[in-house]
């Protein structure tokens, strides 16, 4: 068990209807940011809304642990007639993720806004970060298809107009931004067409229903068809290698606090939603679902591992090259899924925890010196790590888990992904994953090594270090790399028990 | 073979949108492209007339005919550009892929059930049981505004919110028509008589323009309408102001800040709805607990009409309410984002803020 | 040819998608990319439209089944049918699509005004809205960030 059945978080009244206020909470809040009379005021907002939307997230997981699978009919009505959410052991995982991070950005969001948007703005930017954080907690939450589509919409419109506010200190924000809106725009669409396709062979839009009625409808090519698109689609939204041209621009200009939050939340949200689909909507056992993840998925995966690891390794700006990476992270979560053991599944959700925990820190504790200086390539950000010791520290222990090293949960997954391969007698990603991880030390360590031991140039601004506000959530986000590293108990209960739910066991 | 009028004029207009998505694809000029867009989204309207979808065609003639109009026009003014010709190398890939694709879809859409099919499993089914069900739960003639605000409540919460975040994104991006309303006041026509046409067309028409999105509004759940449609024509007897008597003007009666909260209250409301049924003992927007007992007895039995009827003083008002939240949102965040366009005129050449 | 006619509508669909997602990905103009996902994201709807729809039905507004309306459309039914699909005598088509459809154009336009506000701000930072020249600008260092970057 993962030690969530004796949480009480709250009284059993409120607790009933934590799925919903997990999501409507932040709305609220994002509607409070807006009426905000100033900047203040809506970050306190800001703050509030993402601790009860984590408050109501442990809720949940407490509700979970205890009964398997907790059911919410929105409005009244039972699915299929109406909406459902529908809250499993992956799905209260992810909301307790996007949950804690959301509290670690706004907080960050406090120091970190001040220099990239002017006054009148930021309640409005709280307004949008609650938006997209309301969107993502729906989409893990709910059990319907076409809420999903709504949620991931709710949760992207946002992040286009925020990433783009970048422009404003570098102007590549805007193009990325643009790409991003283009791409994820046509993700999505691929993502309703899907549904659309599943609707007129099911009849029904709730996921679970939809399950059920495919079971005798394999042959179709409508189903086939419908299942194409709702990968394509999600994998555009998730960064699945092809499809991933549009994350590393996105990630590398944005405004710090949005790179923070995105990496950590936006594409793990639509690996939740595709692993639903496949493994939950769609079974592996049916013929073409079991092709796709051996024949399409883990040769991406592979491919996306090694490929942006390079990538990362050749790349002179800093932020784009944590961006790649990410791209290699995701191939490594997407191959843990594609073997499809328990083991498997269980790892790459256990990458997963792991990347949102240490890409989060990383871009953090960039952004907490980019505050005060403007710097792009590893040149520019030349002894930082010397000029603020906390900050880049915390950097450091980022940068250790991206790497591997022990102690550390990054290690910890990486190791259970080698299990999982060896387990299934695939040699071939033993390889894989070796390779990309000395392609991994290659580009961290030229991080680490510029910013410890490079001299900085004559005359080159110099780092300061971050304010408390954001030292603390930073290396929280960091300690827990390492926590984690030493006693994985809870995530790896949690991952364990998000992949016996994936596979269809006890529910 | 019988001939049946409606699926003839079904053929046609699908082939007249494929024309004139054709020529929005070869056109050189974007002000062309916009126009036949407007065009595109007529006929599509029409079409959606024909195929019973009444609702949604009336959202798709006053969202992409009217609104999505104003802001293409609004983007050209601000961006200036004819599409240079593009290299016949760029064009060969996104063809070859779109007839890819497009070929496996046809493949893959010879398994749909037939077009206009009753037993089909999407027509059969959930669809069918809101039909069935719809008197009986809600009381609302209009079964697609009962299925959108109250089975499916959720969703267009979900929309409502999507509009709201476009609204702010947009506000972020580019202002709040600041510039328009700090820029010169533009001097009356010198030579006197130019704009009288449109000066008293548009005080006629503008406040009949906002008495019909009211009766939109009201009438949503027994005829075609509802709160999106209705939002989008208040916003637009809002923007027609603005572009006859001068966006300064239309920002001194409805100041940008005031609007902006009135976005956020629409949202407000919609989910306060919500909350306030789940406060009674009910799930989230379940409106048969909007009313505890003693209110619902309180109501006179007359208020909605036919006392025959049966009375469903939850759904009835929980369905009017949101729709209220619905039209105060979207018209709000329509009118916001033309500020924001608008509003970004002035200044459009200089510097990138 | 029955076969035809009953699938002519998801071809003709399809051929407007692809349309749509050719000039998303060809247009070099970026207004030009945004129609190209206009007419992509409603041709979708169109999909969704057809599905839903009921032969010989009525849009979905109860109309009592003794109204003159109700017998015109009864009269063109053949009565098995009209027992079978029809709610209290009257045939009407499928809501669901509907409803689904109106979410999607809503979310359609939402997507279309951010992204032409991207658009105007990248007119406004490279001076043009043409995928080439902003490659181009992009090619040549920038002299530098201005000194207040606030947006």
């Amino acid at each position: 068990m993962n030690g969530f059945e004796t949480l009480y978080a709250a009284p059993p009244a409120l607790m009933a209807h934590a799925p919903v206020l997990m999501v409507v909470g932040p709305v609220i809040g994002a509607c409070a940011t807006v009426l905000a009379p100033n900047s203040r005021w809506a970050w306190m907002i800001s703050v509030f809304a993402t601790i009860f939307a984590l408050w109501m997230s442990l809720g949940v997981a407490g509700e979970v642990a205890r009964h398997g699978v907790i059911t919410y009919a929105i409005g009244g009505f039972a699915p299929p007639v109406g909406i459902a959410f529908r809250v499993d052991a992956l799905g209260s995982m992810m909301s307790l993720l996007i949950s804690s991070v959301g509290v670690a950005s706004a907080l960050f969001a406090g120091h970190g806004l001040r220099h990239e948007i002017r006054e009148e703005k930021q309640g409005l930017f709280h307004g949008g970060f609650l938006l997209c954080l309301a969107g993502l907690l729906g989409l893990v939450s709910t059990g319907d298809a076409f809420n999903a589509f709504v949620f991931l919409e709710v949760s992207s419109i946002g992040t286009y107009a925020l990433i783009a506010i970048g422009g404003g200190r570098d102007r590549r924000a805007l193009p990325a931004a643009f790409n991003y809106l283009i791409m994820g725009t046509i993700g999505a669409t691929f993502f309703v067409i899907g549904i659309g396709f599943l609707y007129a062979a099911t009849g029904t839009l709730n996921m679970a229903d939809i399950a059920a009625r495919l079971a005798t409808l394999q042959d179709s090519r409508t189903v086939q068809a419908g299942f194409a698109f709702i990968v394509v689609g999600l994998g555009l939204k998730a960064a699945m290698f092809p499809l991933h041209g549009w994350l590393p621009n996105a990630y590398a200009y944005a405004p710090p606090l949005m790179a923070v939050f995105l990496s950590a939340t936006a594409t793990k949200a639509a690996i939740y939603l595709l692993a639903r689909f496949v493994f939950t909507v769609f079974d592996p056992s049916i013929v073409f679902a079991g092709h796709f993840l051996d024949y399409v998925l883990m040769p991406l995966a592979a491919i996306a591992a090694i490929i942006c690891s390079l990538q990362a390794a050749f790349d002179q700006d800093l932020r784009r090259s944590l961006a790649f990476s990410s791209v290699a992270q995701v191939g490594y979560i997407l191959l843990g899924l594609s073997i499809a053991t328990a083991a498997g599944i269980s790892a790459g959700l256990l990458l997963l925890i792991a990347h949102a925990l240490m890409k989060a820190a990383l871009f953090m504790a960039l952004g907490g010196i980019a505050m005060t200086l403007r710097a792009r390539t590893l040149n520019e950000f030349a002894g930082a790590g010397r000029d603020a010791p906390w900050t880049m520290g915390a950097f450091a222990i980022g940068a250790a888990s991206l790497m591997g090293l022990p102690f550390t949960l990054g290690f910890l997954s990486k190791w259970r992904l080698l299990e999982a391969a060896v387990e299934q007698q695939l040699f071939w990603l033993v390889a894989v994953i070796a390779a990309s991880s000395l392609a991994a030390l290659v580009y961290v360590g030229r991080m680490l090594e510029a910013l410890f031991f490079r001299q900085p140039m004559p005359g080159a601004a110099r780092a300061i270090e971050a304010p408390l506000g954001v030292i603390v959530p930073l290396w929280f986000l960091a300690g827990l790399s390492v926590w984690f590293g030493i006693d994985a108990s809870l995530p790896e209960n949690l991952a364990n028990q998000a992949a016996i739910v994936l596979l269809g066991g006890p529910r | 073979m019988i001939f049946d009028p409606n699926l003839t004029l079904n053929f046609i207009l699908l082939a007249m949108l494929v024309i004139v998505a054709g020529f929005v694809a070869a056109t050189r000029s974007l002000l062309a492209a916009i126009i036949l867009m407007s065009v595109y989204s007529l006929v599509s309207a029409i079409w959606l007339v024909v195929m019973d979808a009444v609702d949604v065609a009336f959202t798709e003639a006053v969202v992409g005919a009217g609104v999505s109009t104003i802001i293409l026009l609004g983007a050209i003014l601000l961006t200036r550009g004819e599409v240079q010709k593009p290299k016949l190398s760029k064009l060969i890939f996104p063809a070859i892929a779109a007839v890819i694709s497009g070929g496996l879809l046809i493949y893959a859409a010879m398994d749909l059930p037939g077009f206009g099919d009753p037993a089909s499993p999407a027509n059969a089914y959930v669809g069918h049981s809101y039909l069935v069900s719809t008197p009986g739960d809600i009381g609302a003639p209009n079964v697609v505004t009962a299925v959108l605000a109250s089975y499916r409540g959720f969703d267009t919460l979900g929309e409502t919110v999507v509009v709201f975040a476009a609204g702010i994104g947009v506000a972020i991006l580019l202002g709040f028509g600041e510039r328009a309303a700090t820029a010169a006041p533009q001097p009356l026509d010198p030579t006197g008589d130019h704009n009288v046409v449109l000066r008293v067309a548009a005080r006629l028409l503008i406040p009949l323009i906002a008495l019909f999105a009211f009766y939109v509004q009201f009438h949503g759940d027994l005829g075609p309408g509802g709160g999106f449609q209705a939002g989008v024509i208040l916003s637009v007897a809002v923007i027609l102001h603005a572009l006859v008597f001068g966006l300064r003007e239309t920002m001194r009666a409805l100041k940008p800040g005031f609007v902006r909260a009135v976005a956020a209250l629409g949202v407000l409301l919609y989910a306060g709805v919500g909350i306030v049924c789940l406060t009674n003992g009910g799930t989230f927007l379940d409106y048969d607990f909007l009313f505890d007992r003693d209110t619902e007895d309180a109501i006179p039995s007359g208020l909605l009409g036919d006392p025959d009827a049966i009375h469903h003083w939850g759904q009835h008002f929980g369905i009017f309410f949101i729709e209220l939240g619905v039209l105060f949102t979207v018209a709000a965040t329509m009118v916001t984002i033309f500020y924001a366009f608008a509003g970004r005129a002035p200044d459009a050449q200089k510097e990138a803020r | 040819m029955t076969f035809l006619l009953q699938h002519l509508n998801y071809v003709a669909v399809i051929i407007l998608m692809m349309l749509g997602l050719f000039v998303t990905f060809a247009g070099g103009n970026l207004i030009k990319r945004m129609i190209g996902l206009a007419i992509f994201q409603t041709s979708t709807g169109l999909f969704f439209i057809s599905l839903g729809k009921v032969q010989g039905g009525t849009a979905a507004i109860t109309i009592s089944p003794t109204s003159p309306e109700a017998k015109a459309l009864a009269a063109q039914i053949d009565p098995a049918t009209l027992a079978q699909t029809g709610v209290n005598g009257v045939v009407y088509s499928n809501p669901l699509p509907h409803v689904l459809i109106l979410t999607a154009i809503v979310v359609g336009v939402a997507t279309l005004a951010v992204g032409l506000a991207i658009a105007v701000r990248i007119r406004e930072a490279y001076g043009s809205v043409e995928a080439a020249d902003i490659a181009a600008r992009d090619r040549v260092p920038l002299p530098g960030q201005p000194a207040e970057p606030l947006v």
